[in-house]
């Protein structure tokens, strides 16, 4: 029989017995909208987390320390009794050296140190205020750190500009603090005007070599002879360039609890004294240049990230990435699809048993007319495909029905949701995420499902025997 | 027409039919001969054996053993897609209950022979027309078989049966449900066919005068076994069977 003709037949059958084949096919709708609203919320909170994490910059950057300030475990299990000569300093060499690994984009250290910052909101008098500075690498608005965020980036490496968080910016415009965290965190576009383009100036202390060596009477360290710095109060004016809402990279890294941000290149030409230089100075021989608490090296793409942590490891330092974190979270998140996807799943298989009941019945209603059609010259296959046509046919229309039933469901999920969470001073979020993947894969199912079910009815009908059938009782 | 060329040729044909212990010879070894062209009745008592044999010479059911050799081929050495496909094209069937499909029109169901034949779409409309004109019924196209008379029902069956131009008309007593002038009329249709296009005719019928006037050929089962099976003149002294 040609494809048109089976069609029609199909067709001509279906719309016989109307309302019991939409009732079927209703209920293979209702099990795809089941199996698409919980996967598109599935799919939709990891989408939610991984945006997230990506934007925290952890997936393509490793993070590198000297083992003397930070052993993990393997380190401890591996080299129990290390001697301070194995260790590598994490100098200038190694960053070098760093930056030559192929896949490498940057390497740059996490800068973070508190200061006072004098700020004139507004023909008011100066007045001081502190706060902590971080270095923000020029990449870190290509990586996507930012959200909410007003402004221009950085214009170079090493311009005297500054990013400040929206909340020191309300403390600099002299403003109530903002209470409210649902609203959006950043200020309106008025309150950033009065700021962008504001001149800020920061007080930091500098650290020079000095040569003078004869100006204390203490013992020296017979070493480190003829090692000291001394330390230089400096200012610097920066100019405001824009406001940030949210925290850079997601509040994930240390750097980004800073609360005004300037260029790393900027940073490190100040040669600013952090907290942590003293304890390293003092470590350090006095031989010694510059030297890093940690480094972060960035990879081009995340998946260079293993191979040049790999390699760093090898070179002797301490290194953690978020790659073994990222592997569990997918693990999490393949187990929620899972799971979500039994439980639509199940739906759809009530609806599989519909569409063999539903067959089932009809194989007994039209015994006479299949007989028929078989002393007409149907042949066994023809009546087996007229059955395949009709149980596909409602597949197709009950995976087209479901899907957008299940696209509505899930709106619906995520808007109530959303209403929640506002009552609750939370941001919203949107948690529902309907990729084509799943909206062409929920038809295949449908199908599949359908067609399978349509097996048995199908062969049962195929089997049937014209002459018991034809026979007239 | 060639008379002499054999159309069906049964060779000891059985149909058992296994009811726990007892075995049921519906047909049990029937030899019979029909030439292309020819009339044949098929007479016996209800329960002789009638429709089994007519059902094995259609393709619609195995015999147990034997050969049911149509056109020199042997049906029971076919597979079930090759019995189909004679069915379709060599093949019409009209039955006593008409057994149109009631959920078709009368085109629609004059039709279908010809969507298993898959004869072309443009072909199907003509030929619709041009056997329901042959049944006298091109008035009622669009009506549903229960909208008919029972004799208009059997002439939509048999406008069906010859849509697809077949060699052999299998008719199981197609004026059984019929009242006797309806069913002349439907008799003379029938006899239509088979002078004007040749049609090779079995026909089961229980009324012996139908078959008298019609056949030219009558063929006599008991118990499933052929108890004669000669010219109509000949059948004429061979009494006493009913
Ligand atoms: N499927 C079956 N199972 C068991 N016995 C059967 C089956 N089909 C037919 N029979 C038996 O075979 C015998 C012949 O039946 P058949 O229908 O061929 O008779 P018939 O001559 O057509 O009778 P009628 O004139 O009443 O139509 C009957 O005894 C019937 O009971
Ligand atoms: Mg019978």
């Amino acid at each position: 029989m040609k494809t048109y003709d089976l069609v029609e037949l199909a067709g001509r059958n279906l719309r016989e017995a109307v309302l019991r084949n939409s009732l079927t096919t209703l209920g293979i709708a209702v099990g795809v909208a089941s199996l698409v609203a919980m996967l598109s919320l599935g799919v939709g909170l990891q989408q939610v987390f991984g945006k997230k994490l990506g934007r925290s910059g952890l997936f393509d950057t490793v993070i590198v320390a000297s083992k003397q300030d930070f052993r993990n475990d393997e380190d401890r299990r591996t080299r129990p009794n290390m001697q301070s000569g194995d260790i590598k300093t994490l100098d200038d060499n190694a960053r070098h050296a760093f930056e030559k690994l192929p896949g490498v984009a940057e390497v740059y250290p996490e800068i973070r140190l508190p200061a006072e910052l004098r700020f004139a909101a507004d023909g008011k008098t100066e007045r001081p205020h502190f706060a902590t500075i971080a270095a923000l690498p020029a990449s870190a608005n290509a990586s996507e750190a930012f959200e909410d965020y007003q402004g221009t980036f950085f214009s170079g490496p090493k311009v005297d500009e500054a990013i400040v968080m929206a909340e020191f910016a309300r403390e600099l415009l002299e403003m109530p603090e903002n209470t409210k965290q649902a609203e959006n965190k950043n200020l309106s576009p008025e309150d950033a005007k009065r700021l962008i383009g504001k001149e800020l100036t920061l007080r930091y202390a500098e650290r020079t070599a000095s040569a003078d060596s004869k100006n204390t009477g203490s013992n020296e360290d017979p070493g480190g002879a003829g090692f000291r710095f001394s330390v230089v109060r400096r200012e610097k004016k920066l100019k405001i360039i824009g406001v940030v809402g949210a925290e850079p990279y997601g509040g994930v890294r240390a750097v980004s609890r800073g609360r005004v941000f300037i260029p790393t290149e900027l940073a490190e030409g100040l040669n600013l004294i952090q907290p942590s230089d003293l304890r390293t100075m003092m470590r350090a021989p006095a031989s010694a240049g510059k030297t890093y608490i940690t480094l972060v090296v960035r990879a081009n793409k995340p998946t260079q990230v293993k191979a040049i942590q790999d390699t760093i490891k090898g070179m002797g330092f301490s290194t953690y990435s978020m790659q073994d974190a990222s592997k569990t979270l997918t693990r999490v998140f393949t187990f929620l699809d899972m799971f979500l996807g039994i439980f639509g799943s199940l739906a759809l298989a009530v609806a599989s048993l519909g569409i063999m009941n539903t067959l089932v019945m009809a194989i007994l209603e039209r015994r006479r007319e299949i007989g028929i059609m078989k002393a007409l010259g149907a042949s066994d296959i023809d009546v087996k495909k007229l059955f395949f046509v009709e149980a596909g046919a409602m597949g197709v229309l009950g995976g087209v029905l479901g899907t957008a039933l299940g696209w509505i469901i899930g709106r619906v999920i995520n808007f109530g949701t959303n209403v929640y969470l506002q009552r609750q001073d939370i941001p919203t979020e949107n948690f529902w995420y309907v990729p084509w993947w799943l909206v062409v894969g929920a038809m295949t199912f449908s199908v599949l499902v359908s067609l399978g079910s349509g097996l048995y009815p199908a062969s049962r009908a195929a089997k049937l025997d014209p002459v018991q059938a034809l026979r007239h009782d | 027409m060639d008379g002499n060329t054999n159309a069906i040729q049964t060779v000891d044909v059985r149909r058992h039919y296994r009811m726990g212990e007892n075995v049921i010879k519906a047909v049990d070894g029937v030899s019979v001969t029909i030439k292309q062209g020819e009339f044949a009745a098929l007479l016996g008592t209800s329960g002789s054996g009638k429709s089994t044999l007519m059902n094995l010479i259609a393709g619609l059911d195995r015999p147990s053993s034997g050969a049911i050799l149509v056109h020199g081929r042997d049906l029971a050495q076919m597979s079930s897609e090759e019995l189909a496909k004679y069915r379709r094209h060599t093949v019409g069937m009209v039955f006593q209950s008409f057994n149109l499909v009631p959920t078709m029109n009368l085109a629609e169901n004059v039709e279908l022979p010809m969507r298993f034949a898959e004869v072309d779409r443009s072909e199907r409309d003509a030929r619709v027309q041009d056997a329901l004109k042959r049944v006298r019924l091109s008035a009622r196209l669009t009506h549903r078989p229960s909208e008919l008379s029972g004799g208009e029902q059997q002439r939509a069956a048999l406008a069906r049966a010859l849509v697809n131009k077949p060699q052999l008309l299998l008719a199981d007593e197609p004026t059984g449900n019929l009242d006797s002038r309806t069913g002349e009329e439907i008799m003379n249709l029938i006899q239509e066919l088979n002078t004007t296009l040749g049609t090779t005719i079995v026909m089961v019928t229980h009324e012996r005068s139908l078959a008298e006037r019609y056949a030219n050929r009558l063929i006599f089962l008991g118990d499933g076994k052929m108890l004669d099976a000669g010219e109509p003149a000949t059948t004429l002294t061979a009494g006493g069977v009913q």
